[in-house]
């Protein structure tokens, strides 16, 4: 063979593979859904790694703390910087590893989780464990999490290469797909999902009775992991239960939780039963008829929650530091514009 | 052989036997043809093909064919 | 594992390579244990199976061989002393021999096909003979799980029994080159059923890089997961829908069910032995064709010879011709003969061979009764078409349309519906089911539901049928150019860069148009309640 066909080969190979992997990276850029118009709540767990990351408080659970608390209100009125790595249908073990993550980046003083979750011992629908996994960073933490995530019928290497899952996606894809191709748009605020709209709470199913009203085995265990995490790192964990009318909370489950927040001196609020000492309203505060707060809901919950962490636990005021202050500035002006629109969009008054 | 070609001749007349080789390979002689003509030998013949002696090479011409009668009319 | 499966690329990607660095004489031995564990992905105990097969076989195969050559030299160092009827008497001893151990070995074998796959259906037949005449406990099912490809590597090993038997092949001397052959992975799952003679001329071989057979092997197997994942796995969903339910879907849907099931048929095995056959020529094995376009016949017969050769060969030549040239048979021929004359005598042994043929055909296919009538339909069609045959001639003389191109374009299209009916006794898995389907063919009136829109409430969208038409339009374009020839040779003929379009471009298809995975259903990621 000569000098210069060996070259011509070389050449060959290279160009094709440059070709191969740069079409099929675009592709699957393109082709990986972008949650930027509808369905928002896919994009939460990625926006989580474009921000300073300092914060006092975090967050994990499902749409029961991402809807129900406004980190904004937090800041402006308590000076508590905080933020929710929140996921649509967040499982437990989701949550945990979701956590693990996090602390390879920061140790809040204190960590709330919404314990609403523990009513699945296993993972429900494939597409929510897309929507709380595909926008973490890789690392062991990821792995982890979406190895206990995996239904049956579901692969790892869909995780490794999305455009596997999304394949078949090309007959869906949207202007947005082209627009966000690169780019991204934020869509959360600190992780809060901001809804201002009003459907009153009315006629909410009672729980069916259940033949077991233990917590499996399986989900209670991260509860305890959670748990241990937080102690070893010197986390305050505090355990909630949002004030979500629907999915039922049985006072069966309630009990456990209590007694496991008693016997691991942990504070649990059930804001179920904290309601009408907070002012919640079903017929003004939730735009679902009762299944999640809306923004005058969530504002109620996080003035509670500010007054208790300032009182009780004595998270300081950071409104005094000038470069935390200046992000935050720019935050609360977009909060307020998104108001307003939303306040448009649905045909409201303004407060 | 002038026995052998008239039962072939009969079963397909329009095929050139003296000169064609390929009956087999070339699909002339499908397996019912072949069983047809075994049947057919045996008789005129007095021989016993069995199934180890249907292979192509056997049935591919008229001249293979007239071989294997030949050897097979040897060993009885 | 699954052709389809991330498993199996996995190993292969790790197979192929490895061959080829590995010194050549590790090459049998990496393909024979890579083949071991491809099986017992399937189910560990399933490899005792295999390893019964492979070593009762080999070893009467041996034997039969040894004994063989003992006569040969018994007869050779005594020609002088032996006189005809002492040799010929010898031979016919030692052939008695060879013979019960042939006998042996393939009934054994038989015996564990028998027992695995089809005990519960006699069982079941049983039970309903007994219950028929009013009596009796009902015998219970037993537990077996069907082990892998067992109909197929039983056949290949029974195949080259009887091959040494005869005499046409010699015995494997070397256990382990015999237990790749049974083995061979890439065939195990769905045949094709591969000759001693042709496969061990390149299995048993060392084979050096050689980039264009491997290059040939890869886009053969692209090919192959083309119509498997693009047409096969896709059409799947309306198929299952139609079948699931005869009694909705009878009628027009009935037909259309047909033609998605013979499509699905089509490129479903013909995908999954290219993919075979592509395996191994990267290996640098050469397994033989199993289909020769089948779908361009003009006749059942035809047809018959196009389709899955290797099962059609098998038969032919280990059952068709045994049974037709059998003593009972002729006995028969001539009874027939000499009772009702010269053409009787011919027509009846071919007639009762081809039955056994396709009575066993059916059996083999699977263990149930619709699988059998499907058999005997191809045979009372096959037999049919076989007497009207004179009839057929007068015609083609009479209007001189043989040879025609309108009139060969009627005898492949009558030909392909006549292999679509004949399919739908393979589809329903009862025979009330077919018969009904059958019927309702000519007596239900819904032919609007082919316009008014019901299609697309059968599983398949507008896009899965537009997906479907151009890749049906595909695999024809292919098949006829391939009239001429390989197609593979003529892309490697071309520039690199078109030669890189087409084969990366039959990648992208596949990977964004193939059915696999979980599937994007927007739906799904609608966000509701929690």
């Amino acid at each position: 063979m000569t000098e210069t066909s060996r070259m011509g080969r070389f050449v060959k190979i290279a160009v094709s593979a440059v070709i191969i992997l740069v079409s099929l990276f675009l592709l699957q850029r393109l082709l990986t859904p972008k949650y930027v118009d509808d369905v928002v709540e896919g994009a939460f767990v990625a926006e989580y790694y474009e921000e300073e990351k300092d914060h006092d408080l975090i967050f994990i659970g499902d749409c029961e703390v991402y809807e129900n608390f406004s980190p904004a209100v937090l800041w402006q009125d308590y000076g508590i910087n905080s933020y929710i790595r929140g996921s649509a249908e967040q499982y437990i073990w989701q949550s945990y590893y979701l956590l693990e993550d996090t602390l390879r980046y920061e140790t809040p003083d204190v960590v709330v989780f919404n314990v609403q979750s523990l009513q699945f011992n296993e993972s429900q629908r494939e597409a929510y464990n897309r929507m709380s996994l595909e926008g973490m960073e890789w690392s062991p933490s990821k792995v982890k999490a979406i190895f206990a995530s995996m239904k049956d019928s579901e692969n790892f290497l869909d995780y490794v290469f999305p455009i596997l899952r999304y394949h078949s996606r090309w007959s869906d894809l949207g202007a947005s797909d082209l627009e966000y191709l690169f780019k991204k748009k934020p869509v959360s605020f600190n992780g809060y999902y901001m809804r201002v709209d009003v459907r009153p709470a009315e006629n909410v199913p009672e729980g069916r009775p259940l033949a077991d009203y233990r917590f499996g085995a399986n989900a209670w265990s991260y509860l305890v992991k959670i748990a241990d995490l937080c102690e070893a790192n010197g986390i305050e964990l505090i355990l909630i239960k949002a004030p979500s009318l629907y999915p039922y909370w049985y006072e069966e489950w309630d009990a456990q939780v209590r007694d496991f927040a008693q016997e691991r001196g942990l504070r649990y609020l059930n804001f179920l039963e904290l309601g009408p000492e907070i002012g919640v309203d079903y017929s003004t505060d939730t735009y679902d008829g009762g299944l999640h707060m809306n923004l005058s809901g969530a504002e109620k919950l996080s003035h509670y929650m500010g007054a208790l962490l300032r009182e009780e636990i004595g998270l300081p005021d950071r409104r005094g530091e000038e470069a935390l202050s200046a992000v935050w500035e720019e935050k609360l002006a977009a909060y307020e514009a998104e108001k307003l629109a939303q306040y448009e969009y649905y045909g409201m008054d303004v407060e | 052989m002038n026995e052998l070609l008239e039962i072939l001749t009969d079963l397909h007349p329009d095929v050139d036997y003296e000169t064609e080789e390929h009956l087999v390979d070339d699909m002339i002689l499908d397996s019912m043809d072949i069983v047809s003509l075994i049947s057919e030998i045996s008789e005129t013949f007095d021989i016993t093909v069995t199934a180890k002696d249907i292979v192509p090479e056997n049935f591919n011409s008229a001249k293979a064919l007239y071989a294997l009668i030949q050897r097979l009319e040897d060993e009885d | 594992m699954l052709f389809t499966s991330y498993a199996f690329l996995g190993f292969l990607l790790v197979l192929i390579p490895a061959y080829y660095l590995v010194p050549k004489r590790g090459q049998q031995p990496l393909l024979l244990a890579a083949s071991y564990l491809f099986y017992a992905a399937a189910g560990p105990k399933y490899l005792l199976y295999i390893l019964a097969t492979t070593c009762t076989v080999y070893a009467a195969a041996r034997l039969i061989e040894d004994n063989a050559l003992r006569q040969k030299a018994y007869v050779k160092a005594h020609k002088e002393k032996l006189s005809r009827e002492e040799r010929k008497a010898y031979q016919n001893g030692q052939k008695r021999i060879r013979f019960r151990w042939a006998a042996l070995c393939l009934l054994l074998n038989l015996g564990i096909l028998a027992v695995v796959k089809y005990a519960n259906f006699v069982i079941a037949n049983l039970n309903a003979a007994v219950s028929a005449f009013g009596g009796g406990e009902p015998l219970s099912f037993v537990t077996l799980a069907l082990p892998m490809g067992i109909s197929f590597y039983t056949f290949q090993a029974i195949g080259y029994l009887v091959d040494v038997y005869r005499g046409a092949v010699p015995a494997e001397r070397n256990l382990f080159r015999f237990g790749l052959f049974i083995a061979f992975f890439p065939q195990l799952v769905q045949g094709p059923i591969s000759r001693f003679g042709d496969l061990s001329k390149t299995l048993g071989q060392p084979h050096g890089y050689d980039a264009k057979q491997v290059s040939f092997g890869l886009q053969r197997m692209l090919w192959g997961y083309f119509k498997k994942m693009v047409i096969a796995d896709r059409v799947l969903a309306g198929v299952s829908t139609i079948i699931g339910d005869p009694g909705t879907y009878n009628g027009a849907y009935a037909a259309v069910g047909m033609l998605l099931y013979t499509l699905e048929l089509y490129a479903d095995f013909t995908g999954g032995i290219d993919i075979t056959i592509g395996i191994a020529e990267a290996l640098g094995v050469t397994v033989q064709e199993n289909f020769h376009r089948p779908y361009f016949s003009k006749s059942l017969k035809e047809y018959w010879r196009r389709w899955h050769i290797s099962m059609c060969s098998w038969f032919r030549d280990y059952i068709f011709y045994p049974v037709s040239t059998s003593k009972p048979m002729q006995r028969t021929a001539k009874f027939f003969r000499k009772r009702f004359g010269e053409r009787a005598g011919k027509r009846v042994p071919v007639y009762l061979s081809t039955f056994t043929v396709w009575l066993a055909t059916g059996i083999w296919h699977g263990a149930s009764w619709n699988f059998i009538v499907w058999g005997l339909a191809n045979w009372a069609v096959l037999m049919a078409s076989e007497e009207l045959e004179p009839l057929y001639k007068k015609f083609h003389d009479r209007f001189h349309v043989d040879g025609k191109l309108w009139y060969k374009i009627f005898q492949v299209g009558r030909t392909f519906l006549l292999v679509c009916a004949l399919n739908i006794f393979d589809c329903y898995s009862s025979l009330k089911d077919t018969f009904s389907v059958f019927a309702s063919l000519l007596t239900v009136n819904n032919w609007h539901i082919l316009w008014d829109g019901s299609l697309l409430d059968l599983g398949l969208t507008p896009l899965d049928y537009a997906i479907l038409a151009a890749g049906t339009i595909l695999m024809l374009t292919v098949s006829l150019t391939q009239r001429t020839g390989q197609i593979r040779p003529r892309i490697a003929a071309k520039p690199y860069p078109i030669r890189f379009i087409t084969w990366y471009g039959l990648f992208l298809i596949i990977l964004l148009a193939g059915a696999y995975g979980v599937g994007y259903d927007a739906s799904q990621f609608i966000y509701n309640q929690f």
